[in-house]
């Protein structure tokens, strides 16, 4: 039910929400179990929908009132018209994504501006992980081994910008974060943010 | 059911079309027509908590009472009550007889004012349209101006589509369950093995059987063993019967129903004869053959451009009679056109009939998406 007292949320999450206008219309792509939604319908009053692989997700959403269908950011995004949302966020997911610049692209074209954070791959634990043990990084944030990761395109923050700007998105905002997702006071486009943040949120806008 | 007078049931009853007929797809003028329907509940002052259902082929108003004809529960008991997910206590619960059925409302089996005799095939063919427009005429006449919901499963679903393409401005949310927004060439091809079994009765007499004093029992009932088949699934048929025998320790050699899954569904057949009119059937069912929402709009999303209804699909995983593809069309038209629309797929081995069991993911889902409209809508508790 989404009556009641606001959740907390985790601390990348908030920082998205901070960066959501109130009133907005929101598309949360890989929404989860719907936290984030929650979050924006009950602090900012956003009209919020979910797109979720996992039918558990959709469904825990729907039950708490909140709108959602089971889908796939690769294939499912070509349904939504142009210009039909505010913001379309993807959360940690980028990487999971078989086809990210579509992925980005049809963001750019749904919303008017898009949110996605993802793991940075310039991190110097992954670096030094490949270099001194010569082994596929595996961390807190990235469990996974090389054979069972759902993640398949990783990028290092350095990569994302290029490609952002590549597709001519302009990036309003960048934060790099730490492993517990709070923010490092650097800016993510900075070379240092490249080596030492281990995730990163980006607001993108179309140039 | 001819045995039955329609006027002698519970509930309510309403002459429509008393000023301004009501123009049917096929062209004909109906009225004044009789409607029988079902309240459960209070309406509100500013009648803005009335959720309107939408029954099934076979169904009827009777939702959430003692059926007055069969002394069984009603059809969606688990869902309509007090602190239930269509809350009693909170929303106003309609449910009426479709036009073409046999349970108060006009249908083939009430009597044709014209002739002073019973319809029987004289009676218009009807759509799933002409449905909704008769409802309207009830929501209009109970001066509601905008329905909470709209719901319903399977013929349910197809009003309830209906309902949200033809009149948005009067749905605030609109849940489809294991509905399709056309009948698909399988499904008609069902519904017309079973009407071919009704005719085949020589106690049809034509659709005058009324006027013969008899009724096409035996064509009723094959017509509904076979489409009892396609409300299950064939693990759940396993599971109930597998091939147990019926009463017996062995094979007898002839055509007796020796096994459980042949004795059960001769009972399903003997005991709708009970309750349903074979033309009754006949008409309902071509109204879901000629459904096709896209047809008649021109384009799925063209039905539902600029929608301002809040939707809810659901599906069930073994439903192969309104399959989840059938619902995933839908949200991908709603989806195009922006529309606020969520769909879950419940996982069940029930078959099509999962709608109507205690599945208690849908009951919360279904309470979850209520709630979530109420506080949209400002609804008071």
């Amino acid at each position: 039910m989404i009556s009641g007292s606001t959740p907390s949320i985790r601390v990348d999450l908030q920082l998205i929400a901070d960066m959501v206008e109130p009133s907005s219309r929101v598309l949360d792509v890989g929404c989860g179990d719907g936290a984030l939604l929650q979050h924006l319908w009950k602090t900012k009053g956003v009209d919020g929908r979910g797109i979720e692989l996992s039918q558990a997700g959709v469904n825990a959403c729907v039950r708490n009132g909140l709108s959602a269908i089971q889908g796939d950011a690769d294939t499912d995004l070509k349904d939504y018209p142009s210009d039909a949302f505010d913001y379309v966020i993807l959360s940690q997911t980028l990487q999971a994504t078989r086809n990210p610049q579509i992925v980005l692209d049809h963001m750019a074209r749904i919303g008017r501006r898009s949110i996605i954070s993802f793991p940075n791959f310039g991190y110097w634990r992954v670096r030094m992980s490949l270099a001194w043990n010569g082994r596929m990084p595996v961390t807190d944030n990235l469990p996974h081994k090389w054979y069972d990761t759902p993640n398949i395109h990783f990028c290092t923050i350095r990569d994302f910008v290029d490609l952002s700007h590549e597709m001519n998105l302009h990036v309003e905002r960048g934060l790099a974060l730490n492993g517990k997702g709070r923010p490092m006071g650097v800016t993510a486009t900075s070379a240092l943010a490249n080596i030492m943040a281990e995730q990163a949120v980006f607001l993108l806008r179309r140039g | 059911m001819p045995t039955t007078e329609s006027k002698s049931l519970p509930g309510q009853h309403i002459e429509l079309g008393k000023n301004g007929k009501l123009r049917l797809d096929c062209g004909v003028e109906l009225g004044p027509f009789p409607l029988a329907y079902q309240t459960y509940g209070e309406l509100n002052a500013d009648k803005s908590n009335a959720i309107l259902i939408c029954h099934a082929l076979t169904g009827d108003q009777f939702v959430a009472e003692t059926h007055p004809v069969t002394g069984k529960a009603g059809w969606w008991d688990q869902m309509v009550g007090p602190g239930k997910p269509m809350d009693t206590d909170r929303y106003f619960i309609i449910c009426a007889n479709v036009i073409g059925g046999c349970l108060g409302t006009v249908g083939p089996k009430e009597t044709d004012p014209a002739t002073g005799k019973p319809y029987g095939l004289n009676f218009p063919v009807i759509t799933i349209a002409d449905m909704v427009r008769a409802q309207r005429m009830l929501i209009d006449h109970l001066g509601i101006d905008q329905l909470f919901a709209v719901i319903g499963g399977s013929m349910g679903a197809m009003q309830v589509l209906d309902w949200a393409a033809r009149y948005p401005e009067r749905v605030f949310a609109a849940i489809p369950v294991a509905g399709a927004a056309r009948h698909s060439a399988q499904n008609i091809a069902f519904h017309e093995v079973g009407r071919q079994a009704i005719m085949a009765d020589p106690d049809w007499h034509g659709g005058d059987y009324l006027s013969h004093s008899t009724n096409p029992r035996r064509g009723l009932a094959v017509a509904r063993m076979a489409a009892h088949i396609t409300y299950l699934s064939e693990t759940a048929l396993h599971r109930k019967f597998g091939r147990n025998l019926q009463d017996r320790e062995t094979l007898t050699f002839g055509f007796d129903a020796d096994f459980q899954v042949e004795s059960y569904l001769r009972h399903q057949g003997i005991t709708f004869v009970e309750r349903f009119d074979a033309n009754s059937y006949l008409y309902i069912t071509r109204a879901m053959d000629y459904f096709d929402l896209a047809a008649e709009f021109g384009s799925l999303p063209a039905a539902f451009e600029n929608t301002p209804v809040r939707f809810c699909l659901v599906s069930f995983t073994s439903d192969w009679l309104f399959p989840t593809p059938e619902s995933r069309a839908v949200v991908h038209a709603l989806n195009a056109v922006a529309a606020n629309v969520s769909f879950v797929e419940i996982d069940s081995d029930k078959g099509h009939d999962a709608f109507l069991l205690d599945e208690p993911e849908f009951r919360d889902v279904l309470g979850g998406f209520l709630n979530g409209c109420a506080e949209h809508k400002g609804l008071n508790r």
